[in-house]
């Protein structure tokens, strides 16, 4: 983290440009996250050797100038296999992400809206409870009762989303509704959801992107471990957590096999939790000591 | 073991027996054995459940039956010594080993044996394998060492019925707890089961025939390939019967410490395609599909090397195997042609159910990429034993295809029945399968066996890919493991360490 | 506060009472019938009714339910499926494992955590801090599986310091089964230390940044005497509260480690039930687990409506 400013704790004058610029947290993350989008995207148009595509002769070779990170078992090439797999695990997390957003904001407003009464208790009660629930225990009940999918990764990581969305939504709201540009607003005879959407929504948009960012990246290492117990993306579709999975027997002799797709783990993961940090600090230069 | 945890160990108040554990326990002792298995049996009764993993712990070791599988798969004497049967085939009557005696002290008497086949072949049995015991007309006690078997109808097979796990004795005074504290005759005792981890059984001193030369056996069950691999390296097992990664065994066989068995199971493994329903209804598209499968890349790639090629339902090792591999050589030229000579609509889109095996989910992957390049889009679909057992296998037989390896020995009938999952429904097949089971000429029966092998290769009823193999990775020096698996076992009482 | 207790006790008893419902509902709708895993693949049709007969699976989804409940208030857990043994027995002897696995992961945790958070506050903006939270980024980052992977194949397959996995038993004395729990403990401690020294750090340094401790350093308070006599106390409250999640998180989460290093804990039974459709177990762990997650926040919230009157309110 970057302290140079802070000791004061006072938010600095510059503008949010070069704020962002001075925040080595914000660049090196989204150095990372651009490296890891970009290669998502390429994979689309373009990548060295199609994925599907055994060469079973041609297995397991460590990397050398036509295969750069090698090849697998099955002689397919571990960098497009990455770079697809990169797809695979940003349409998890990002959809996962979503369901909980779309679910849990606007249970938080409500909540916050109606805060203290018994919907409220009610909502954050549901909340606790979805937490109270083994998440990878759940997750792997669902995959068990509907199949092991994609969408059944999704639908198992999403759910733990919507408390996480919920409860920050409603606690940054709370703040909000003793505002007085909410009392105005109030005044001015406006309802409840109309001021949860037009003036709470917006300001606590930033906190929703630090930990949309924060529970990107938590998603990315969850379908991860989903799929290298086998209920993530189903084969053919290259999933990094499979990699994983599959190169574990040959880990004694074939390590490039388990290095890369976990280092491609680790880098992406790093770098939406440094981009979420540098959000944070850029967003608000307050919030930046609570991270938790 | 280095000397830092051999000082930690000596502070230690019972410094002696944590330093024996705290090392490779196993390879001090060396007349002990721990044996790594992927499969943990849910329960220890071999006649209420056909989880072959009880099998694999118990027969020969704690239960014995009247006959025995050898290891070449011979049916031999066991708790009967001998038999005598009669004229017309239909009466046997088996004279009983002196002096056995079930774990628990009581006598092993022709009563047990009234017991274990009555119990098995009742109307409320929960055998799993009734249909073993279903020509038996009477079992009667005549003395203490004598039963005598009636059948119905003369079965040339009876013995090497007997010989299954299923039909092993049992005791009445001990079945009740026989789930969780088996008793036998057998030269071991159940010892002590860790569920989750391991079950270890105990010398029986006062074992009726040859003693087993181990003093204990504890099966480990370890059912991740890499786990196994690891445990393999570390020491912590000296023996892993059925080793599930085959691309680990070169490194094995280059490593004195330890020795490679390379035998064969009864199992043959196949691409089942569902006979009954289109597109594989049609012996075009079937055909098709097993032109465009490459052997040679599936055992490569998913077996790394090891597997004999199948071109028939047959074990290659038995004298009647015909090679018929040629009629589905690899040609996806002629496959892309049968598909067009079928009419059927490319890319053809069919579902691939695959069990948890490593065979199946590795050689599945590899169908499905052979199959994409001849225009058949197999979308996989991974399930759990359960529920390929009851979707694909039992019930509804809801599956287009599905990789398998069928284990049972001589199994080739099994396909004559069109309620099978295969759904292969030939009138034809079914007069050569039952002329086979009443054919006691050794000639003619070979030759309507070659019958069968032929025609269902000509039918293409499904794709044949391999005879699994069977893989037994021993640490240098134990001796006396079965090479090949006629049978789910696992026979310890000839095995000993060698140093 | 007694209102308070009661009130929060009842929520905890409905939160149950839901969740149960909740479980035994998702465990109804997995696929695969139990008997017919237990009778294998030639099991006859009347030797299956019967089974299912025996196992109560033809009963009425109600009193099935209604079973289950009324077992688990009285301590009685069912018999498995698939073991034939008291389903309590088989939990019991997987919390052998699992349980001295969370404590153990967690011990690791807070003795990495408490000095690498402390010194980093300390140093804050030094070299040492950078570097520090440069590593838990790191840490929280690395997938626990993956690390486990790479510790098995120095440690166990070159070095051949540690068994490559499985447990010892608590039988075969203390030491070696603490050995053979020591890298499935590090694995699960380092994303965990990784959180928990951050937390730490920032709980410091917001502590620090309070009125009374720059009050205390203005009347000559050296920073440090600041750090060690005042901070640390204040800082403890968030740190405990995460803490506590940890271990329930540990708890429960060591289901893809106890995997890697096939320890028969909870996690490993839950995979091994669900497969064999051992349904009677699925439902019972997960029960438990959910008892143990609530029975900890409850006991959190308390604890901190102790401490501070205001959320007693709330």
């Amino acid at each position: 983290m970057s302290h140079s400013q802070t000791e004061t704790g006072a938010p600095t004058e510059q503008g949010t440009l070069a704020a962002a610029l001075r925040n080595r947290n914000l660049i090196l993350g989204g150095l990372l996250t651009l490296v890891f989008l970009g290669a998502a995207l390429i994979s689309f148009v373009w990548v060295p050797y199609d994925v599907t595509q055994m060469a079973i002769a041609n297995k397991i070779k460590p990397p050398y100038a036509e295969h750069l990170l090698g090849t697998d078992h099955y002689g397919r090439d571990i960098l497009s296999m990455l770079m697809v797999g990169a797809r695979t695990s940003i349409a998890v997390a990002v959809l996962a992400v979503g369901i909980g957003m779309v679910i849990g904001v606007p249970l938080g407003l409500w909540a916050a809206a109606k805060r203290g009464s018994l919907l409220d208790e009610v909502i954050m009660r549901g909340n606790d409870l979805v937490f109270a629930f083994p998440s990878l225990v759940i997750a792997v009940m669902i995959t068990a009762a509907f199949g092991p999918s994609a969408t059944n990764a999704i639908v198992a990581i999403g759910i733990f989303n919507i408390p996480v969305f919920a409860r920050i939504t409603r606690s940054g709201a709370l703040t909000l509704w003793n505002r007085d540009f909410i009392l105005a607003a109030r005044v001015a005879g406006k309802g409840s959801a109309r001021i949860s959407f037009e003036h709470i929504l917006p300001n606590v948009l930033n906190l929703l992107i630090v930990q949309g960012t924060i529970q990107f990246s938590l998603g990315i290492l969850a379908e991860a471990g989903l799929s290298y117990v086998g209920l993530g993306a189903q084969p053919p579709t290259p999933s990094w957590g499979r990699m994983l999975a599959d190169s574990q027997t040959f880990i004694s002799f074939a390590p490039h096999m388990a290095l890369f797709p976990g280092l491609a783990i680790l880098l992406t993961v790093l770098g939406l939790n440094l981009m979420g940090d540098g959000l944070r600090d850029l967003f608000d230069p307050k919030l930046r000591r609570g991270r938790t | 073991m280095t000397n830092a945890l051999r000082s930690v160990a000596k502070t230690a108040a019972a410094a002696s027996v944590i330093a024996l554990t705290a090392g490779t326990g196993a390879a001090m002792a060396q007349d002990s054995l721990t044996l790594g298995l992927q499969l943990e049996p849910p329960h220890m009764d071999p006649t209420s459940a056909a989880a072959g993993a009880i099998d694999q712990v118990v027969y020969a070791n704690v239960f014995e039956g009247l006959t025995r599988f050898g290891p070449d798969g011979s049916v031999n004497p066991s708790l009967a010594r001998s038999w005598d049967i009669s004229e017309d085939g239909l009466t046997y009557t088996f004279h009983l080993v002196e002096g056995a005696k079930f774990h628990d002290g009581t006598d092993f008497e022709a009563t047990d044996v009234v017991f274990s086949l009555d119990r098995a072949r009742a109307e409320d049995s929960v055998n799993a394998q009734k249909s073993l015991f279903a020509g038996i007309e009477s079992v009667e006690a005549l003395d203490p060492a004598t039963v005598q078997v009636t059948l119905s109808a003369p079965d040339g097979m009876f013995l090497f019925k007997m010989a299954w796990g299923d039909a092993v004795m049992v005791a009445p005074e001990s079945i009740e707890t026989i789930t969780t504290n088996p008793v036998g005759t057998g030269a071991f005792t159940f010892g002590n089961w860790v569920q989750g981890d391991s079950i270890t059984l105990q010398k029986n001193p006062d074992y009726w025939g040859e003693p087993a030369m181990l003093d204990s056996a504890t099966f480990k069950f370890i059912s991740d390939p890499t786990a196994a691999f690891a445990a393999m390296m570390a020491g912590d097992v000296d023996v892993f019967v059925a080793f599930p990664a085959p691309e680990n065994l070169p490194q094995f066989d280059a490593d004195p410490r330890y020795n490679v068995l390379i035998g064969n199971t009864e199992g043959e493994t196949i691409v089942a395609m569902n006979n009954a329903r289109p597109p594989f209804d049609n012996k075009l598209v079937r055909e098709a599909v097993a032109h465009a499968i490459n052997r040679q890349d599936i055992i490569d790639g998913a077996m790394f090397g090891y597997g004999t090629p199948i071109g028939t339902f047959f074990a290659p090792h038995n004298p009647d195997y015909v090679d018929l591999t040629e009629m589905s050589a690899y040609d996806p030229e002629a496959a892309k042609a049968l598909l067009e000579e079928a009419g059927v609509e490319l890319p053809l889109s069919v579902k691939m159910t695959l069990p948890p095996t490593s065979y199946a989910r590795r050689g599945g992957e590899i169908v499905a990429a052979q199959l994409r390049e001849v225009g058949i889009v197999a979308q996989i679909e991974n399930v759990e034993w359960a529920q390929w057992l009851e979707n694909t296998f039992r019930n509804a037989h809801d599956y287009d295809l599905t990789i398998i390896s069928h284990t049972e020995p001589m199994d080739i009938a099994s396909l004559a029945d069109p309620d099978y999952y295969t759904g292969y429904d030939n009138p034809a097949f079914r007069e050569v399968i039952d002329q086979i089971a009443v054919e006691s000429d050794p000639e003619v029966r070979s030759d309507l066996l070659g019958q069968a092998q032929t025609m269902l290769a000509e039918d293409y009823v499904a794709g044949f890919l391999f005879e699994l193999p069977l893989h037994t990775v021993a640490k240098t020096g134990v001796e006396g493991l079965w090479i090949n698996m006629p049978t789910q076992a696992t026979d310890l009482t000839g095995v000993y360490w060698d140093n | 506060m007694l209102r308070f207790t009661l009130t929060r006790l009842l929520s905890l008893c409905l939160s149950l009472a839901v969740a149960s419902v909740v479980i035994f509902a998702a465990i109804e709708v997995l696929p695969g019938d139990p008997a017919s895993i237990m009778l294998g693949v030639n099991a006859q049709p009347d030797t299956l009714a019967a089974l299912r007969a025996e196992l109560g699976l033809d009963q009425p989804m109600a009193a099935r339910y209604l079973d289950w409940i009324g077992g688990l208030l009285r301590g009685d857990f069912g018999i498995s499926y698939t073991y034939r043994t008291p389903v309590v027995e088989m939990i019991g002897d997987r919390l052998a494992v699992s349980l001295p696995l969370a404590l153990f992961s967690l011990a690791l945790t807070i003795v990495i955590a408490f000095p690498v958070g402390i010194w980093a506050a300390a140093r804050r903006g030094s070299v040492a801090d950078v570097a520090i939270m440069g590593l838990t980024q790191l840490g929280v980052a690395i997938p626990n599986f993956w690390f486990a992977m790479l510790m098995v194949l120095v440690f166990a397959i070159n070095l051949q310091w540690f068994s490559a996995g499985g447990f010892a038993g608590w039988d075969a004395g203390l030491f070696p089964a603490l050995k053979s729990l020591t890298l499935p403990a590090i694995a699960l401690a380092l994303p965990q230390a990784s959180i928990l020294a951050r937390v730490m750090r920032s709980a410091l340094l917001d502590t620090l940044s309070e009125d009374f401790i720059r009050t205390a350093r203005a009347k000559g308070l050296s920073r440090r005497e600041a750090l060690w006599r005042h901070a640390l106390r204040n800082a403890l409250i968030p740190v405990l509260t995460i803490i506590g999640m940890q271990f329930s998180f540990l708890l429960a989460g060591g289901i893809i480690i106890e995997n890697v290093f096939y320890l028969p804990g909870l996690g490993r039974l839950i995979f091994q039930a669900i497969s064999a459709r051992d349904l009677i177990v699925v439902e019972s762990v997960v029960m438990l687990l959910v008892f143990a997650v609530i029975v900890v926040n409850f006991l959190v919230e308390l604890a901190y409506a102790a401490v501070d009157p205001r959320l007693r309110a709330r």
